[in-house]
Parts: structure tokens; sequence; C-alpha cells
């Protein structure tokens, strides 16, 4: 009974973690520059392959594998930003322009 | 936290990944966390109270709320058809209360997961991080938001 439980709420999280994957990809397609792409790889990117570690997690039922799963997780939940605040500085350090409908830009004034 | 406790916390989390707690795989986990704490700078965060571990667990739980609330915005945004139209990025310069690397990195990184918003530098001196905003209507609102909400939890957890 538990099994079939933890293997149906699984199964919804691996879904939505996929959703959640996909939708990413779909804003790194439509957005318009690098910073706003960055908000759909770091949030929407991070909560997607996040909810699949999870859904690991609750059907695993073998403490190693759980322990890894969740360990994954954390790993992701604290890399993830960093990686795009660090492809951001990046991309602001090489000149990169933000999208003409950026209304203020205070960082670039700050380099001036 | 020391070096040798910190050597210790690793040394338990390779064998949790590995999923083999026997005592020779514990000491290769010791071993390449010793050598990889000998590669970095020597200071660490100060040692984390019991007290403390309260306010850290509701900072953790806050932290995963708002990645699931950030997720879901941007998810919305993304997903309709007039995006461009509610699109309004652009950076500010928020201005940091706290000092510390362990609480200027734990903002920067809550601040990328908060909806709308993403950490791009912090300045020199360390009295600005640079925020990219999805959608900037009002920027002093935006600054009193980061300000009430999560700088004020970090600095709880950290005073």
């Amino acid at each position: 009974m538990i099994v079939e439980i933890a293997y149906y709420i699984g199964a919804i999280l691996l879904l939505i973690g996929a959703l959640f994957s996909v939708v990413a990809a779909i804003g790194i397609l439509r957005l318009p520059d690098l910073y706003t792409r960055m908000h759909a790889a770091s949030k929407t990117g991070t909560m997607g392959a996040g909810l699949t570690f999870v859904a690991i997690a609750v059907v695993a039922f073998d403490g190693p594998v759980i322990l890894r799963a969740l360990v994954g997780f954390i790993f992701l939940i604290l890399t993830a930003p960093v990686g795009a605040h660090l492809l951001a500085r990046a991309a602001c350090l090489a000149g990169y322009k933000p999208s003409e409908l950026t209304e203020i830009n205070e960082y670039e004034e700050s380099m001036k | 936290m020391s070096r040798v406790a910190l050597a210790i916390v690793l040394a338990i989390i390779w064998a949790a990944i590995t999923g083999n707690f026997s005592a020779p795989n514990l000491l290769l986990g010791g071993s390449v966390a010793i050598l990889a704490l000998l590669l970095i700078r020597k200071e660490f965060a100060p040692p984390v109270y019991l007290q403390k571990i309260k306010r850290s667990i509701s900072l953790a739980g806050l932290f995963l709320y708002e990645l699931a609330l950030s997720a879901y915005r941007v998810s919305v945004l993304i997903l309709s058809p007039n995006m461009k139209s509610k699109l309004k990025p652009g950076i500010i310069a928020f201005p940091l209360s706290v000092t510390s690397d362990v609480e200027i990195t734990l903002l920067a990184n809550l601040i990328t997961l908060t909806p709308g918003t993403l950490s791009v530098d912090v300045s020199e001196d360390r009295k600005f991080l640079y925020v990219h905003a999805l959608s900037v209507p009002n920027k002093k609102a935006l600054i009193k938001e980061i300000a009430d909400g999560f700088e004020t939890k970090i600095i709880e957890v950290f005073k």
C-alpha cells in the first residue's frame, strides 16, 4: 500500500519536474537576452532537476540511494544560483549589452 | 567550524554519496576532504550554535518556498503569449547592510532564487550588490522587499 502511494507521489513529482524542465528550455528560447535567460535556467531549471531528485528519493526505499538523491538536491540548489550569477557577471564584464527592453542598468553606470 | 570538524563532516557526506559507510571508504573520504581543505583558503565560517539551528532551518524553508514560487512565476511569464510586453528588465544596485563573505554569498544565492531577481555582481567595496530583475516597475519597492525579507532573516541567523 505505502509502496504504491510512494510510486504515485514519485511519478507526480517526476512529471512536474519534467514540465518545469521543458518550460525552462522554452524560456531559454523565448527570452530576449542572456540575463533574462538565466532567470529561466537558474530557477525553473533547478526546480525541474530538483523535483526529479526528490522523486528518486521518494520511490527508492533504499537508504544510501535516498541519501544520495537528497545530497544531490542540496548541491544542485547551492550551485545553480552561483553558476547563473557567474555567467551573468562574465557577460557583464565582457560587455554583453542587455536587450533594448532593459529600463535601468546601474551596473554599467558604475563601471564608467 | 574548525578544519578537523569540517573534514569529518565532508568524510560523512562522501560516505553518504557513495552509499558505503565502511572504514576504508570513510578514510578515503577523509583524505580527499583534507586534501580539498588544504587547497582552499584558511578562513572558515564562524561556528553555528544550537540556538541558531532553528533560525537556519526556517531560512532553509524560506529558501525552498521562494524557489518553488519563483520557478512557478517565471514559468507563467515564459508561457504567456504576450511575454515581451510584460518584461521590463533592469539591473539595479542594492545597498548591502550585511558584511561577511558568508552572508553576502547566502543573500546573493537567495536573491537569485527569488521571483524575478538574479544577482549579477558585488561591487569592489562590497557596498552594493547588483541585481538583475525581470521587471522593475518600482526600484525602491524592490530594494525594500529584499532588505526586509532575506537580509533581515540572514542577519538574524548570523548575528
